[in-house]
């Protein structure tokens, strides 16, 4: 009788060990093939058509009270950004720095740092959720995307703004940050040009002069160093064609979970 | 009412316990949630630290935190943090073997997350794919649930079920299992665990995770503060997704000790056999 139970047992145990390391060796192949993460990723376009039919294109993010600041403000990813053109920048205050506004629109521009502070300002105490999982609360001060989209007039075909930054990914520079956005998102009151944080100028950590506010979606949205800002029909012809840095290296170009 | 009559009618007869809707449900079920834990766990990875709060950076210490540290010698170390508590945890927590078998630093370890590796972006495709499958399967479980009256017949305690708690509480602490048509129905303590899981953890843990998403967070500002903001709501989530594995490990053994291949039919091809009534022996 014992036996049988200790044998049962081991039968039992080895079924499960053995189908643990298949599930694991199974999921891991699946992972790397080319057709199942897009089996997976049909969930993308679901999640955002739920998001889209339920929440109102103008709803806001949450904001929060002074109280709920965070002591010091992580800065992930970049925090200076290995580029001559954007030392030389920052060593003289971004004096130079101009923010170019172009592709479909019909009144391309440029901005300097000043003239960009002179326009109406917004201030937002919001919370920035990195996909790793963690969150800081900070307080933005900005131009609303809005403002600059109305004063540049975007033709009617256009349809995601695209921020190109001034930092290199890779160590030889061939590769910079970028991000997209669909024109929804970019007119939302809460899109801002933030360039102070916590009442202060924005840090280079954190993405001076210009970093991208859009407070309903993940972190890797909010582009820092935004050098430009170009309007567009579709983002295929850009980079990898998946809207951004981190969406071509397989993060989702929806980022509102 | 003849005992023995009863007894002879019941020994070989084999009913149909579970509809095929319930059985395909409970196996859509089974793995979706092994998916969701494993590729939740590899998206912890990317931060492996639980906070309470709206924020991560509050001041405030983390509840729970897992890293890497190197030793004198150079070897690297895995260190859990609890409460302030701090535990050596090499091999499994912090510190565990990578594809190689080289120590790499990494919050759970690789047998337990998908993908194995550290890759973020798969692990979330992965998860958000089979949150739908089994939100959509959970839903459509509720409604047939409802219409079929499974809730309200099977799993809904009745005032003889109460009676029988203190009773059932001794035969569960003992491994005795109900024989004869009380092997028919659900007993109370499983009752009330199904239903805390049906109604209660699943609704929970799936809440908490919606209620990290910074797009729903907009739907009504301030709604998430019901778990006390969004980390909080993460560690719910994280805490609701251990406690129904908890669920499973005790599900499984009583599977197992009250008759397993008699119960994987049962949840196979529906049927299920009667076990014996016992002889009396006049213990009652």
């Amino acid at each position: 009788m014992v036996k049988i139970e200790s044998g049962r047992r081991r039968f039992l145990g080895r079924i499960l060990a053995t189908s643990g390391s298949l599930l694991l060796a199974g999921c891991d192949r699946l992972s790397q093939t080319e057709w199942f993460p897009q089996v997976l990723s049909s969930a993308e376009k679901l999640t955002q058509a739920a998001q889209k039919l339920i929440v109102p294109r103008s709803a806001m993010a949450q904001e929060f009270s002074p109280a709920d600041i965070s002591p010091e403000f992580r800065s992930n990813g970049t925090s200076n950004p290995n580029n001559p053109v954007y030392q030389a920048l920052a060593a003289d205050g971004f004096m130079d720095y101009r923010l170019k506004i172009s592709g479909l629109v019909e009144h391309p521009a440029m901005y300097s740092l000043a003239e960009l502070k002179a326009l109406p300002s917004r201030s937002q105490i919001t919370r920035h959720d990195c996909v790793e999982g963690w969150s800081a609360i900070g307080k933005w001060q900005g131009v609303q995307l809005s403002q600059l989209l109305a004063r540049a007039q975007p033709q009617a075909n256009a349809r995601y703004a695209v921020f190109y930054c001034a930092d290199p990914m890779d160590a030889r520079g061939t590769t910079y940050y970028y991000e997209s956005i669909d024109l929804d998102e970019a007119n939302h009151p809460q899109t801002l040009l933030a360039y102070a944080l916590n009442d202060a100028p924005l840090p280079i950590k954190n993405g001076a002069p210009i970093r991208l506010r859009v407070e309903r979606q993940l972190g890797y949205k909010m582009a820092k160093y935004v050098m430009e800002i170009k309007l567009v029909d579709s983002f295929a012809d850009i980079a990898g064609g998946k809207g951004g840095y981190w969406e071509d290296r397989g993060y989702e170009w929806f980022a509102g979970i | 009412m003849s005992q023995s009559n009863s007894t002879g009618s019941t020994r070989n007869m084999l009913y149909q316990r579970h509809t095929l809707a319930i059985r395909v449900m409970h196996w859509i079920n089974v793995i979706a949630f092994i998916l969701l834990l494993m590729s939740g766990l590899q998206i912890f990875n990317a931060h492996p630290a639980l906070n309470w709060g709206k924020s991560s950076y509050n001041g405030q210490a983390p509840l729970l935190q897992m890293g890497a540290l190197r030793d004198t010698q150079g070897q690297l170390v895995g260190v859990t943090q609890i409460f302030g508590h701090t535990f050596d945890t090499t091999g499994v927590l912090g510190v565990s073997a990578d594809a190689n078998g080289l120590p790499s630093a990494r919050g759970f370890p690789a047998w337990i997350t998908v993908p194995g590796a550290q890759w973020l972006s798969m692990g979330r495709r992965w998860h958000f794919f089979f949150a739908w499958l089994l939100v959509i399967n959970g839903v459509a479980y509720l409604l047939y649930a409802l219409a079929s009256r499974h809730l309200t017949r099977d799993l809904t305690p009745t005032r003889r079920d109460w009676r029988s708690l203190g009773q059932s509480i001794k035969d569960h602490v003992r491994f005795r299992h109900p024989r004869g048509d009380e092997a028919k129905r659900y007993n109370i303590l499983q009752k009330l665990a199904y239903l805390s899981v049906i109604l209660g953890l699943f609704p929970l843990v799936i809440v908490a995770g919606l209620a990290m998403s910074p797009g729903l967070n907009a739907l009504l500002p301030g709604w998430i503060d019901i778990f006390g903001g969004r980390q909080s709501a993460r560690t719910v989530h994280f805490i609701a997704a251990w406690a129904l594995v908890a669920f499973v490990f005790i599900h499984v053994f009583e599977v197992i000790i009250s008759g397993l291949w008699n119960n994987l039919r049962s949840m196979i091809t529906g049927r299920y056999r009667v076990p014996a009534q016992e002889i009396d022996h006049g213990k009652n």
